[in-house]
């Protein structure tokens, strides 16, 4: 069951936007819940999930990565395995045949590692829209694969060079782009952040990762799991998989934030360890600030947890109580990152990597507590990790410094102007 | 009467519209932000909007939001606004903020507005506060005497322009087109229908932003509207020229464009 009333989760959510938005996101709440009320869309978007995502995603078991777990049974819901190779095309999906629905012919979105802007670039392909991602310059240089990935798929991409660079300047930058041109174009927001009706939209898109969890794990082990765990940068893909499970009450849901460097260290993008309640990108949630109200900067490993607020709805769970949110330091990340290449032969997304190493953190408490039965441990594995393999091959000095640098100068030394020519 | 009231009580018989003048605090640093205030003020600015830096400006354009990573890299802190304010009106102008909400937020309401009322202040302006949300910013704004003043927009419907207008005192932000801060070559045709269906619903003095950057666009909207703001262009001269005297100059053609819209050179004849 949702919280939100009139747009509100308890004291957070809402609408702080410029005045020029609010028509628009008042045609969007209109057109959003007429459409999930008419079969043709519903069937619509089911059909494009079954034959085009390839859902239902499955639940993987992974027996050998449990072992470090404390021996709890580990599951893997595989949102990685969608097309794409992320949760976030089951987003995008919904939002771009809303787009259509709503007579606008192009999508703008931000993106933070590139997979809401590979996923909207997608969609934009699928449905002949126009479509312009904005990314931090910073990102761009982290998420390169991506960009090209974006520009292969027809889409524009802007870098972004304002304030930290990253994903909350990316947002400022798209919030800019919709002021100016919100009559023809429909701004894809790729989490549960936002002005209302963003916040519960997306996650009614992405409830559809906690609904086949649950019947997956009904089916697969008799009963609910004791604890889902979810990586939460903005928050689409945990509110995604809590959905399934709010109204089960013992099970335990988990939220990993970017510790970055340590909480103590101030380099770190985690809101409920750092933040306060505020308001950024038009929701009243928690924010990472100082005592001016001015947005701290970030740090993460992962791009796409590099975000300095969190979707209201978590700020909701983390009030009541309902949810644990806890950080996950980059060290700790890549750790669980490298023991799931190495135990299962699966290479997550270093965002998703946050969620596993909580998962080894909250299964050894669950395996001290245990008694006959074996715990079960839901995680969601949001994406796949081929983005990251230039920043893991770094961290963990898989190729050769010097290599690298050769690699980079050969890059620089190709004529630009062959790729801009080459009619992509 | 409000000090606001009372300027454009004061224009109206005058005659013309109010010159509104938007000023960043701290940019390119606090000494000269309280110095830029002064010139706008005593080069005929009836209205001075003290802007708060912000890390999100996400309403404004590229040469606002660069004053304001300015200022904040220059360590503005939002108390010193305060100060800012102060110097408007001892140099004679009514002054206002205008502030992205979560400093204020953060600051806390009440305490901002009395900190606001002490230092002189009229008015704040929320840029990205509808009244919808605005429950805790009325009660503070009524509670220490500073009007609460809104946007409205080419976007909004009729119904949300009066009540958007309902809840202004002093008067209404009219956000003349789409879009962020920054001079243009045109000021919006959107704006003379927005000022007439704003018109249509409050008594409220209308002020149109958005877009005006010379004496010619402010004589064009002064045409219609009771007062002109002006932002992006007069920033643009602190940043050019720390010395204040493009500012001064530039604030004066403002000052003579709104005085007799009447008088003014047809439009494309030069200011």
């Amino acid at each position: 069951m949702s919280p939100a009333v009139g747009g509100r989760f308890g004291d957070f959510g809402g609408r702080y936007v410029p005045e020029a938005l609010v028509a628009a996101l008042e045609e969007l709440e209109e057109a959003w819940r007429d459409a999930m009320g008419d079969p043709d869309f519903t069937d619509e978007l089911a059909r494009l999930h079954r034959d085009y995502t390839g859902r239902p995603s499955p639940l993987t078991e992974v027996p050998r990565f449990a072992e470090h777990a404390g021996g709890v049974r580990v599951l893997l819901k595989r949102e990685d395995l969608n097309h794409t190779g992320s949760h976030k095309i089951n987003n995008v999906l919904g939002q771009a045949l809303l787009t259509v629905r709503m007579g606008k012919k192009r999508v703008i979105a931000e993106t933070g590692a590139g997979q809401h802007g590979v996923a909207t670039a997608t969609a934009a392909a699928l449905l002949g829209l126009d479509c312009v991602v904005y990314m931090g310059e910073v990102d761009t240089r982290r998420q390169a694969l991506n960009v090209a990935r974006m520009r292969l798929l027809g889409a524009e991409v802007v870098p972004v060079a304002t304030g930290s660079a990253t994903l909350k300047d990316a947002i400022n930058e798209a919030m800019r782009d919709w002021v100016t041109n919100v009559e023809d174009t429909h701004y894809l927001l790729g989490t549960v952040t936002g002005p209302h009706p963003f916040p519960s939209m997306v996650r009614e898109f992405h409830s559809i990762i906690g609904t086949e969890a649950r019947e997956q794990v009904l089916e697969r082990t008799g009963r609910l799991p004791d604890a889902v765990c979810a990586c939460v940068g903005g928050g689409s893909n945990a509110m995604g998989i809590f959905s399934g499970f709010l109204d089960d009450e013992g099970v335990a849901l988990y939220g990993f934030e970017a510790g970055g460097e340590g909480i103590e260290s101030g380099r770190h993008a985690a809101r409920f360890s750092g933040g306060e309640p505020g308001v950024l990108h038009g929701a009243a949630t928690y924010v990472l600030q100082d005592e001016d109200g001015q947005t701290r900067e970030t740090h993460s490993v992962s791009a796409g947890l590099d975000y300095p607020s969190v979707g209201p709805e978590h700020a909701y769970l983390h009030d009541t109580g309902r949810a644990t949110y806890e950080p996950v330091t980059d060290a700790e990340a890549m750790d669980a990152f490298a023991l799931l290449c190495r135990t299962e032969g699966i290479i997550p997304a270093i965002e998703s990597a946050h969620a596993l190493a909580g998962a080894l953190r909250v299964g050894r408490r669950l395996a001290e507590d245990a008694g006959d039965e074996v715990p079960v441990v839901v995680v969601n594995l949001s994406g796949r990790g081929d983005k990251d393999v230039d920043t893991a091959a770094r961290w963990f000095g898989l190729v050769d410094a010097e290599d690298l640098v050769e690699a980079e100068q050969l890059k620089a030394e190709e004529p630009v102007s062959e790729a801009e020519g080459s009619g992509w | 009467m409000s000090a606001l009231e009372q300027v454009f009580a004061r224009c109206r018989e005058e005659g013309r519209a109010a010159l509104v003048a938007y000023l960043p605090a701290g940019y390119p640093d606090l000494e000269t932000s309280v110095a830029a205030v002064r010139a706008v003020a005593e080069a005929g600015a009836d209205v001075v909007e003290v802007g708060v830096p912000y890390t999100d400006p996400l309403m404004d354009g590229p040469v606002i939001e660069q004053a304001a990573s300015q200022a904040l890299a220059a360590g503005f802190r939002l108390s010193q606004v305060f100060e800012v304010v102060r110097a408007v009106a001892e140099a004679g102008a009514v002054p206002v903020v205008m502030s992205y909400w979560n400093p204020v937020l953060r600051y806390g309401p009440d305490r901002f507005a009395r900190d606001l009322a002490a230092a002189g202040g009229a008015g704040l302006i929320t840029p990205d506060l509808v009244p919808d949300e605005a429950g805790a910013w009325l009660a503070a704004a009524d509670a220490h005497g500073v009007d609460p003043v809104f946007l409205v927009a080419p976007s909004s419907t009729d119904e949300r322009l009066r009540m958007t207008t309902e809840h202004c005192r002093g008067f209404v932000y009219v956000a003349s087109t789409m879009g962020v801060t920054g001079a243009r070559s045109e000021v919006g045709s959107s704006a003379e229908g927005l000022v007439a269906r704003t018109r249509a619903v409050t008594d409220l003095p209308l002020c149109v932003g958005l877009g005006v950057s010379t004496g010619e666009q402010a004589a064009q909207v002064a045409a219609f509207a009771d007062g002109v703001i002006v932002g992006s262009a007069l920033v643009r001269t602190v940043g050019e020229d720390p010395g204040l005297d493009r500012l001064r100059e530039l604030t004066a053609e403002l000052a003579r464009g709104v005085v007799n819209p009447a008088a003014a050179p047809p439009a494309g004849a030069g200011a």
